[in-house]
């Protein structure tokens, strides 16, 4: 018993196990336990297999927040990882001092606790006291239904996801540029490349793992978004802001069909588990090529 | 001394001991320790007056009462109920709202022994109650006035008193039928819709995905006599009465501000108390507000039952309840202070805590002094409970069809879907009926 404490394998295992318990008990047990209740009939007393999953495919509702969610998840992620990207570069591009400051403040959007800073875009977009369009009117322009016509409702919303998210590609590509060593550039430099040249392939080959993983950690995130279309539109008008989430609540904790709304939540998981699995092991070969180079 | 029992007296002991458990014997089983969630009243007062009662009545019955005020913003409450009925621990009895009586049935004790003697007492109880918490001919939960309410209409007087429709003679602040109410109806809100619209004070009614959207609607639905499905169960939307009312909306909606499709339930509040609309469907939590913040408007409101349509007058109704969860330790104290909450007494003092804003479940009730005293204006929600010669009924959006389709009708706000697809989306009548039959088919799955 001594010998097998004394193993520095056993050792490791023993400072994990409090780790490994909140994680069993928080994530593994909830996640098997949603996809138990997500083949369950609706008042939980059958097994059914997959029929919720089935049921779902064939909702005309269903397959708007399929798209929905598609369009929310993929155009703020897109959003997010291109203005992160800019103003990565340009905050490299500030010398010292200064460039703390502006990181502070560039930071704060994704600091403020999410549904405080959605409920202040709310007011800004309010229905009928919205500050945008006090200011569109002083113009002379027409006020604007931000939240209660389809398309300025999804742009509103996918706007709110990017000035939140954004904060957090800038970080993460911030300390990647800063990792590239300099001399590469100034390599490019010497062989006469411009600045598209340099970004082409010095930036982009040396940020590609770091650009692969807040895509793919992004992904899930805004997949599983909930407050911003809750606090925003509530899945209105006409439904046509449903993402995954806020529809998995309707159906499931509002109107009582735990076992469908669970389907609703868990519909994403293999399709977001096939890209992590790709991307990683993407992430992986890179990581392999580079060592061996 | 030697004691002798004869076999009668043996036997009629024995009945007495086997009947113990089918009956909810009163104060008798109450005691130990209890542990209730109340809905986190809107008027703070009213939960420091819910807890006086209780106090009072734990200390009269020896019972350690544990009290949670829980609120509904953010689905709070509703997050407990999932969360207490996975668990199957937690609070013994809590506050249910609307559907959620029926969504967690099966985990609620049945209280028939508690609301039976209550109707015995006070008669006729809200019908929308007894659609939600009456399953298979037994009650599910208690009915709870703390947090009841109806959603009549809240008009601003000088309005409809310039436009000829004067709400303090068609429903003045005594018991008294006029001629004029009859003629308040849907068409006569289409009338004076476009004059409200033209004096800058657009009706506030909403088409959003939210209660007062949907309850409204549904009252208006129920007026028409529109049922998307009926209490068998069969699928009945492409009906004329579904599309009378669908087109009395397409009428009624250009002359309503043009942001109606996202209002919540608190768009309309603010419609009116900003001043900005001359008539909501609210509870009068829109007018005390006003009378608060913007006092000119407050002391302007006046409200009355919803207009009529030809099936008949419905005012929107959203009743609370307190269930009993099966696995509560306690279910006899439970069972105890929560029918002693439903007394009379209890119900008014709770009803004058918050201004009258609460509505007592049964309709025998509705002659709390309260609400002849509030003001301003003095007897502004005297109108506010149903009361007999009103010629109202309770209504709920879903009604009849059996309420686990119709809760889905509601909470995903199919009415104001069609509509807003008519109105807004520009399809076809016949598009919008064609969704609503496939949406109500997997409803009732």
């Amino acid at each position: 018993m001594r010998r097998w404490l004394s193993r520095r394998s056993t050792v490791a295992f023993l400072m994990c196990l409090p780790l490994i318990v909140l994680i069993g008990g928080l994530v593994i047990y909830p996640a098997c336990y949603a996809i138990w209740l997500a083949m369950l009939n609706k008042h939980m007393t059958r097994f059914v297999g997959f029929s919720n999953f089935a049921f779902l495919l064939r909702r005309d509702t269903f397959r708007l927040v399929v798209f929905q969610s598609c369009l929310f998840a993929v155009s703020a992620v897109m959003a997010k990882a291109l203005i992160g990207f800019v103003l990565a570069h340009l905050l490299h591009a500030i010398p010292g001092g200064r460039q703390r400051v502006w990181r502070g403040l560039l930071l704060v959007p994704w600091v403020v606790p999410l549904a405080l800073s959605t409920l202040g875009w709310w007011w800004l977009f309010d229905p009928s006291y919205s500050a945008f369009n006090w200011l569109l009117a002083r113009v002379g322009i027409a006020p604007v239904p931000w939240l209660g016509a389809t398309g300025w409702a999804r742009f509103c919303m996918i706007l709110v996801n990017t000035w939140y998210g954004a904060p957090f590609f800038m970080i993460m590509y911030l300390a990647a540029l800063k990792s590239v060593p300099e001399q590469l550039f100034e390599a490019a430099s010497i062989d006469g490349a411009g600045f598209w040249a340099k970004l082409r392939f010095v930036t982009l080959p040396m940020m590609r793992n770091i650009i692969s993983i807040t895509v793919l950690f992004s992904l899930i995130v805004t997949f599983a978004d909930f407050t911003i279309i809750r606090i925003l539109t509530n899945g209105g008008p006409r439904d046509t802001t449903h993402i995954f989430a806020t529809y998995a609540f309707e159906v499931g904790i509002a109107s009582g069909d735990i076992p469908l709304g669970a389907s609703v939540s868990l519909f994403m998981l293999p399709i977001l588990a096939f890209a992590s699995i790709f991307i990683l092991r993407g992430v992986a070969r890179r990581d392999r090529d580079m060592a061996a180079a | 001394m030697t004691m002798t029992v004869s076999r009668r007296q043996a036997l009629a002991a024995a009945a007495g001991a086997a009947a113990l458990p089918l009956v909810h014997i009163r104060t008798a089983g109450a005691a130990g320790k209890l542990a209730v969630g109340f809905w986190d009243h809107w008027v703070p007062v009213g939960n420091v007056v819910m807890k006086k009662l209780v106090d009072a009545w734990a200390a009269k019955n020896k019972v350690e009462v544990t009290i949670d005020f829980i609120t509904t913003v953010g689905n709070k409450l509703q997050l407990t109920y999932a969360a207490e009925s996975q668990a199957r621990t937690g609070h013994d009895a809590l506050a249910f709202v609307l559907w959620d009586v029926r969504n967690y049935q099966s985990s609620l004790a049945p209280v028939d022994d508690v609301v039976e003697p209550l109707i015995k007492q006070y008669g006729q109880i809200n019908p929308v109650i007894e659609y939600l918490s009456k399953i298979d001919g037994h009650w599910s939960a208690i009915p709870s006035s703390s947090g009841t309410q109806y959603k009549p209409a809240c008009a601003r007087l000088s309005f409809f008193k310039q436009a000829g429709f004067d709400p303090e003679v068609v429903y003045p602040a005594k018991p008294v039928h006029t001629t004029e109410s009859d003629g308040w109806t849907w068409q006569k809100m289409l009338e004076l819709a476009p004059k409200a619209k033209q004096a800058g004070l657009p009706f506030g009614l909403g088409l959003g995905q939210t209660t007062d959207s949907v309850d409204f609607v549904g009252a208006l639905f129920r007026s028409f006599g529109a049922e998307l499905v009926n209490a068998k169960g069969d699928i009945t939307v492409d009906s004329d009465e579904v599309k009378a009312a669908i087109e009395y909306m397409a009428r009624l909606v250009p002359h309503l501000p043009s942001d109606i499709y996202s209002y919540d339930d608190a768009s309309n509040n603010r419609a009116l108390i900003s001043g900005k609309s001359a008539l909501i469907f609210n509870p009068p939590s829109a007018w005390a507000v006003a009378v608060r913040d913007n006092r000119p408007v407050g002391a302007d409101c006046w409200t009355f039952p919803n207009p009529s349509g030809p099936k008949g007058r419905f005012v929107p109704s959203l009743p609370f309840f307190w269930g009993i969860w099966k696995f509560a330790k306690n279910q006899s104290a439970a069972k105890e202070l929560l029918g002693w909450l439903c007394e009379r007494e209890q119900v008014e003092t709770l009803c004058n805590a918050v201004s009258g804003y609460d509505i007592p479940p049964f309709l025998s009730m509705a002659d709390f002094e309260i609400w002849a005293k509030v003001e301003p204006p003095l007897g502004t929600v005297y109108n506010y409970p149903i009361r007999p010669w009103h010629n109202s009924v309770p209504s709920i959006a879903g009604y009849p069809a059996p309420p686990e389709i119709a809760v889905q009708m509601y909470n995903r706000a199919t009415l104001t879907t069609m509509i807003g697809k008519l109105t807004q989306a520009g399809q076809s009548m016949k598009q919008v009926i064609a969704w609503a039959k496939d949406e109500l088919e997997g409803f009732s799955r």
